[in-house]
């Protein structure tokens, strides 16, 4: 079954906060709630770049086809990171290991990446290595 | 399926390919067949590493062991000294640049990246669309602690201290801009975000809203407290859906928690955002012709002072920062003034980001602290010139700054250093260019785009800048004269000098920049009547060299205006008087015996 | 007053604060030439866009030149108007503006008085550096009912654009399309006869080029005047006289009506007779129906509407049938004083001296623009024959007498011609904002109280502020009047009437800034406003000197209700001398 992670998080404040002090207490929350349920969780940057290269499509290709593979995973979509010379970009983080980005990830790429890193945490051409420092 | 024990990383990017790192994945295969061990160590092939200059990079997982410079030769002792006893190949590794000491894994290494992302923070990280991902990335703490801890002046004087200067181009202090609109008392005041990013190839802004909206939506409401605004307006190009369609969410959902709205987090401070749309006049990034824009009028300037921070909006005193720059503005105060000052160089301080376009492998935003040189853009982030070419300039600025050469690649990219340089920050846009550029060219194209989006109110930037242009066209057809370099800079000093708002008074900077960078260049156009790029189709003269030509006629047959004359088995000739430079016989020819001259 | 003190060439001088570099300079006698600029300084009527960059100076410690025309002197500043940065920008700025802009002075409709020509030739251009591979940024001709625009000659001072949008309200100008081919146009870019135009003239009365001009209608009056066939009468309106000889280097007020109605005889038309005398009569169908109204509202009629707006300018006509149409039963239903000498000159004229009117030809001489559209109104024509064939502005006139080698300054008086040449004081101050009514108050006291009026000028009506309220008693009632001109101000009344807030009786309203005289078919002002105050001047000292300053004692006038029209507003008078409006409110209508 997917969890979205929309409705993974979505329902722990409906209301409006009140004082800085509820806001600590919300975001609290929201962490706790997201590293109990720690899972895999795949990123698919979404913004104009990657759109226009077709992460709209991996997005759907990950959505039923994890579903189908019965995998458990939270997709995400987000904005761009920049690598507008790879895009479509997808991270992925399996639980207990860093995040990976993958470039130019096409529906075969997917494919593989489902069936060899998700399923067997083995690497596939096409990682992106974190060029950046973040604060 | 038996599990594998250790993965090699070759990077595959455009520069470590271009340092044959598919002969060292190669050899690195065959390596690890000799020893047995392909089914237990396999090797991948990833994106940029961003160290180009250090290519090709090698990375051993398990252990994020990092090797650089890496030839084909050197994988036989990778794989028996790292693979197969666990032992690093010391000579390999990465030397601090400063201490001389070797660095082992990827994670000590992180310090010695070149990008450093405050404005990208959450971009890619953090879904848009929904605000508790945002908190959960510290979204709306920075508000939470200006609404609890800090008046107006204090915020005012973090942002003073931080040093922080408008990113939209002008690099104006950001802090003073706010305690001048503070200063401006008024029932009515305004914050105005400046979304209306209009730079050819720059597209940070979009960037930033389509992945972290919160961060620009909160550091508005606290620049609101600061200069006691109460009403928010976002001013964003009709063009950029996407950006509106998160930004509408993003104010919702902040709405609906509110953090944007009536007494805010409990705080008695009320504000609220709006979003107007531009129709995507570049003139409309100049914050008069902006509010003009916002007030239903032409989007064209008018003449300050008065400044926005006197009378702006509705002729209310009103604070105008791009994207970028608030997108500063959160960890600055949650961080500090001195840690924001800490980064960057002397005057100009925090990251900037790039917009990579034109003839570089990487392309794609980056961003970087204040004072990172070209070289290390190009080369370390970038992954260097396509194909291997060389590095000819680089515009920054867009078409209102001007190209940077060779010989400023190693200046510290800031506010001050570019503009010493004969160009400017801009928004950020930069461009590279290869020694297939004709400079030239590169002016005109640039001047092309001012004429387009001149606003027209002012005779100089409006009549000017299209002479600037028909003069330089004069000069790619080969119709130039050496007199005709000399009149190109004295008028565009008069635009630069009489032009009303920044589009005029920058325009002719490609012009000035590139004549004064690539006179040379410039030169030849008028007197040899040639284009050293081979790039200006009117000076090009397509020529064939008899001693390749065998006479099979496949040119004489393709050339659609006949201009190819020849007997069969002869050398042919091109009569250049007909030749209309399609190009088509030099595709045709399997002799090489084509060319241009 | 704060003072700010600051060095111009080496000269010091000391301003208020605000005051600009150019302004400060002229103290010093330097004129910094400016081209855009626009200043009617006593109408508070300035433009200022900073759009031409002629006026540029260097101010020490800026980066770059300034605009003298908006730059605000500041203590110790230092400015220099004349360097060779400053020289050198401003003759190439220049030059820019010449290499596009047509070369066809020889034909233009301004060439003499055109701010450009002299501009260019204050500069000493001689040549046009690199015309040759220059191109002109080219605009289709729109020629309206009144106005020609031919956008080729314009150079984007944005004078037109301020008077049409924010001295007159009318939105009917503005920019439009960016850079090389920005231009000034109607919404949709439409012609002008589609837009909200009101032909009331003010953009042809400042722009600096040919790009705005008049239809020129001389042509077709010297062709009437060459058909034997045909009796061409003209009248010449009030302002006129007042304006006329500064086109032939006369001094601004100086009145010329005795050499014009010489010059209009030796052009030869057949009759030359006065719209004052039409003035009159408006006064007696207008001041009868003001008494009217005001007598039926003091019997507590709720249908008599007040206030009564005076509906003798054409432009203001325009006006509110495209804005205020909801309004359009609240004006006077008086025709204007050229029409109503139309109408009159077609139908007891003609049957006096027993020509067809058909073979008569009525031509008139105004100071307006919106005339010329007033003419053609299908409503004012009988059997496709207009009551006025031609209108022509004073331009047009000084034009045709030059034509013809007469100089007006070597003329002797004439008189006009009776019957339809004799007017009275009241007919003269038409051409005033407040002059009608005045004119009207002088009638209407007299006939309402019975009382014969100790001193008939009312100079509280008077003067050059945009919305002017004088109360005058009526008898013991308080008659309150309200005077616009400008359509700005008229249009602040207006929406006071539409939501019933207005408390006058009567409102005169003249679509040009200073009423008539400071039309836009009088000879060109270039931003002089003493101009204007001479020729409002002149007004009054023609009404001063007139025997007969009241409507109703014209002998005339009382004549031509006894042979022809019966009483004021009678059945007779209402066909002729009575108009109605309609709703003119533009639909958007694209037409290419």
């Amino acid at each position: 079954m997917i969890l979205y992670y929309h409705s993974l998080v979505n329902q722990v404040n409906m209301k409006i906060i009140k004082s800085p002090a509820e806001l600590t207490r919300i975001k609290t929350d929201i962490i706790k709630k997201m590293s109990e349920k720690e899972k895999l969780r795949i990123r698919v940057h979404m913004g104009t770049s990657g759109l226009a290269s077709g992460a709209k499509e991996i997005y759907e290709f990950m959505k039923v086809e994890l579903e189908k593979r019965n995998i458990d995973a939270a997709i995400i979509r987000t904005g761009d990171m920049g690598y507008s010379f790879a895009e479509p970009t997808i991270e992925v983080k399996l639980p207990g290991e860093a995040p990976v980005v993958f470039g130019n990830v096409d529906k075969l790429k997917a494919d593989e990446i489902i069936e060899k890193y998700i399923k067997n945490r083995e690497l596939v051409d096409g990682v992106l290595p974190s060029n950046f420092r973040t604060i | 399926m038996a599990r594998v024990k250790m993965q090699i990383l070759v990077c595959g990017g455009s520069g470590c390919y271009g340092n044959n790192s598919e002969a060292l994945i190669d050899n690195l295969k065959l390596e690890l067949e000799a020893n047995a061990l392909e089914n237990d160590v396999h090797v991948i092939r990833s994106g940029c590493f961003g160290l180009c200059s250090l290519g090709p990079i090698v990375k051993i997982i398990p252990g994020d062991v990092i090797y650089t410079k890496v030839t084909p030769e050197d994988a036989k002792e990778i794989v028996t000294e790292q693979i197969m006893k666990n032992r690093k190949v010391e000579r390999l590794l990465y030397k601090d640049p400063v201490t001389k000491k070797s660095v082992a894994t990827e994670t000590e290494m992180t310090l010695h990246k070149k990008q450093l992302r405050i404005v990208l923070r959450n971009c890619g990280i953090i879904d848009p669309e929904n605000i508790e991902d945002a908190i959960a990335h510290d979204a709306y703490e920075a508000l939470a602690k200006v609404l609890t801890e800090m008046k107006p002046l204090d915020v005012i004087k973090i942002i003073k201290d931080s040093g922080l200067r408008g990113r939209g181009g002008g690099g104006f202090p950001s802090g003073l801009k706010w305690e001048i609109a503070y200063k401006n008392k008024s029932e009515e005041k305004y914050v105005v975000c400046n979304a209306d990013e209009g730079d050819p190839g720059a597209f940070m802004d979009r960037s930033v809203l389509e992945g972290d909206p919160h961060a620009v939506l909160e550091a508005m409401v606290i620049c609101g407290y600061s200069i006691e605004a109460h009403k928010g307006l976002i001013y964003i190009r009709a063009e950029y859906p996407l950006a509106v369609a998160r930004l509408k969410t993003a104010i919702g959902q902040a709405r609906e928690y509110g953090l944007l709205g009536k007494n805010i987090m409990g705080s008695g401070f009320d504000f609220d955002i709006e979003i107007r749309y531009g129709a995507g006049a570049f003139v409309c990034g100049e914050e008069t012709a902006l509010i003009h824009s916002m007030e239903g009028l032409r989007g064209e300037p008018t003449v300050k002072p008065p400044f926005p921070a006197e009378s702006g909006f509705r002729g209310k005193p009103t604070n105008v920062n791009n994207v970028e720059t608030f997108a500063c503005i959160s960890p600055i105060i949650l961080k500090g003034a001195e840690w924001f000052a800490s980064i960057g160089s002397e005057k100009s301080k925090g990251t900037k980001v790039f917009a990579l376009a034109g003839k570089i492998n990487n392309v794609g935003l980056i961003e970087v602290p204040m004072g990172t040189t070209l070289r290390e853009v190009i080369y370390e982030i970038g992954g260097g010139i396509m194909h291997g070419k060389k590095f000819k300039a680089a515009q920054t600025g867009g078409p209102s700054g001007g190209c940077l050469t060779e010989k400023h690649l190693d200046i510290p990219i800031d506010f001050d250093n570019l503009i010493a340089a004969g160009s400017m920050m801009g928004s950020g846009g930069l461009i590279i260019m290869d020694e297939d550029n004709c400079m030239v060219s590169v002016a005109k194209f640039f001047l092309e785009f001012t004429v387009e989006e001149s606003c027209g109110k002012c005779s100089p930037c409006r009549i000017g800048n299209k002479r600037l242009y028909e003069l330089l066209e004069h000069i790619t057809k080969g119709k130039g004269t050496l007199a005709d370099l000399d009149r190109l800079k004295n008028m565009s000093l008069v635009i630069k000098d009489t032009s009303l708002c920044g589009l005029g008074q920058s325009s002719p900077n490609p012009v000035l920049s590139t004549l004064d960078n690539f006179r040379e260049e410039y030169v030849a156009h008028v007197t040899a009547k040639k284009c050293p790029a081979g790039k200006c189709k009117d000076l090009m003269e397509y020529f064939i060299i008899s001693a390749n030509c065998v006479g099979c006629t496949a040119c004489a047959r393709v050339c659609p205006v006949g201009a190819i004359t020849g007997e069969r088995k002869e050398p042919h000739l091109i009569n250049p008087a007909i030749c209309i430079k399609c190009g088509s016989c030099m595709g045709k020819c399997k002799f090489d015996a084509i060319i241009i001259q | 007053m704060e003072t700010v003190k600051l060095t111009i060439d080496n000269k010091v001088v000391e301003v208020p604060k605000g005051t600009t570099v150019n302004k400060a300079a002229r103290q010093l006698g330097i004129e910094i030439p400016t081209l855009c600029y626009m200043e009617l300084h006593d109408l508070n009527i300035e433009n200022k866009p900073a759009g031409c960059r002629i006026c540029v100076v260097e101010v020490q410690g800026r980066r770059n030149l300034a605009p003298s025309c908006v730059t605000k002197c500041e203590e110790n500043m230092v400015v220099k108007t004349h360097t060779t940065r400053v020289l050198n920008a401003r003759r190439m700025v220049m030059e820019f503006i010449l290499s596009d802009h047509p070369k066809d002075c020889l034909i233009c409709a301004k060439s003499g008085n055109c701010e450009l020509q002299s501009m260019a030739h204050q500069l000493g251009i001689r040549e046009i550096p690199g015309q040759e591979i220059a191109s002109i940024s080219t605009y289709r001709k729109d020629t309206s009912p009144s106005i020609i625009r031919d956008l080729d000659k314009c150079i984007m001072c944005r004078r037109c654009e301020m008077m049409c949008n924010t001295v007159q309200t009318v939105g009917a100008l503005s920019a439009v399309n960016r850079g090389f081919m920005a231009a000034v146009a109607p919404a949709f870019e439409q012609n002008l006869e589609y837009s909200t135009c009101t032909y009331c003239g003010q953009c042809v009365a400042v722009c600096p080029t040919g790009a705005l001009t008049e239809v020129d209608h001389t042509p077709d009056v010297l062709r009437t005047l060459a058909d034997p066939t045909k009796t061409v009468i003209v009248q010449t309106a009030p302002a006129v006289r007042a304006a006329l000889g500064e086109l032939f280097g006369m001094e601004p007020g100086t009145l010329v009506t005795g050499k014009m109605v010489t010059a209009l005889r030796a052009l030869g038309f057949d009759y030359v007779f006065d719209t004052d005398f039409a003035a009159d009569l408006t006064i007696m169908e207008e001041g009868t129906e003001l008494l009217d109204r005001l007598n039926r509202h003091l019997k507590g009629d709720k249908t008599a509407r007040l206030p009564i707006l005076t509906s003798c300018c054409p432009g203001w006509v325009n006006f509110f049938e495209e804005y205020f149409p909801d309004l359009k039963d609240v004006p006077s239903t008086a025709k204007s004083p050229q029409q109503m000498f139309g109408a009159i000159a077609k139908t007891y004229f003609a049957e006096k001296i027993k020509v067809d009117r058909k073979d008569l030809v009525v031509v008139s001489i105004m100071p307006c623009l919106a005339k010329k559209y007033e003419c053609q109104r299908e409503e004012f024509s009988t059997d496709n024959n207009r009551d006025v064939d031609f209108s022509i502005s004073t331009r047009e006139l000084a034009s045709f007498i030059k034509q013809a080698n007469i100089d007006l300054n070597n003329l002797d008086d004439g008189e006009f011609d009776d019957p339809l040449g004799e007017s009275t004081g009241a007919g003269v101050i038409f051409g005033n904002t407040g002059g009608v009514i005045e004119a009207a108050v002088r009638t209407a006291y007299e006939l309402h109280t019975g009382k014969k009026l100790e001193r008939p000028d009312f100079t509280e009506l008077r003067g050059l502020e945009g919305v002017r309220e004088a109360t005058i008693d009526f008898n013991g009632i308080p008659l309150k009047i309200g005077i616009a001109h400008g359509l700005g101000n008229a249009r602040k009344l207006l929406d006071d009437v539409r939501s019933g807030k207005s408390q006058y009786h009567a409102i005169e309203v003249m679509a040009c800034p200073g009423g008539c005289i400071g039309g836009g078919g009088q000879p060109l002002h270039h931003g002089n406003s003493d101009i204007i105050k001479a020729r409002a001047a002149a007004i009054y000292a023609e009404d001063k000197s007139k025997p007969i300053r009241k409507s109703h004692e014209n002998p005339f006038i009382i004549k031509l209700y006894e042979e022809f029209l019966g009483k004021p507003n009678s059945e007779k008078a209402h066909h002729l001398l009575h108009t109605h409006y309609f709703d003119k409110k533009k639909k958007i209508v694209v037409k290419q």
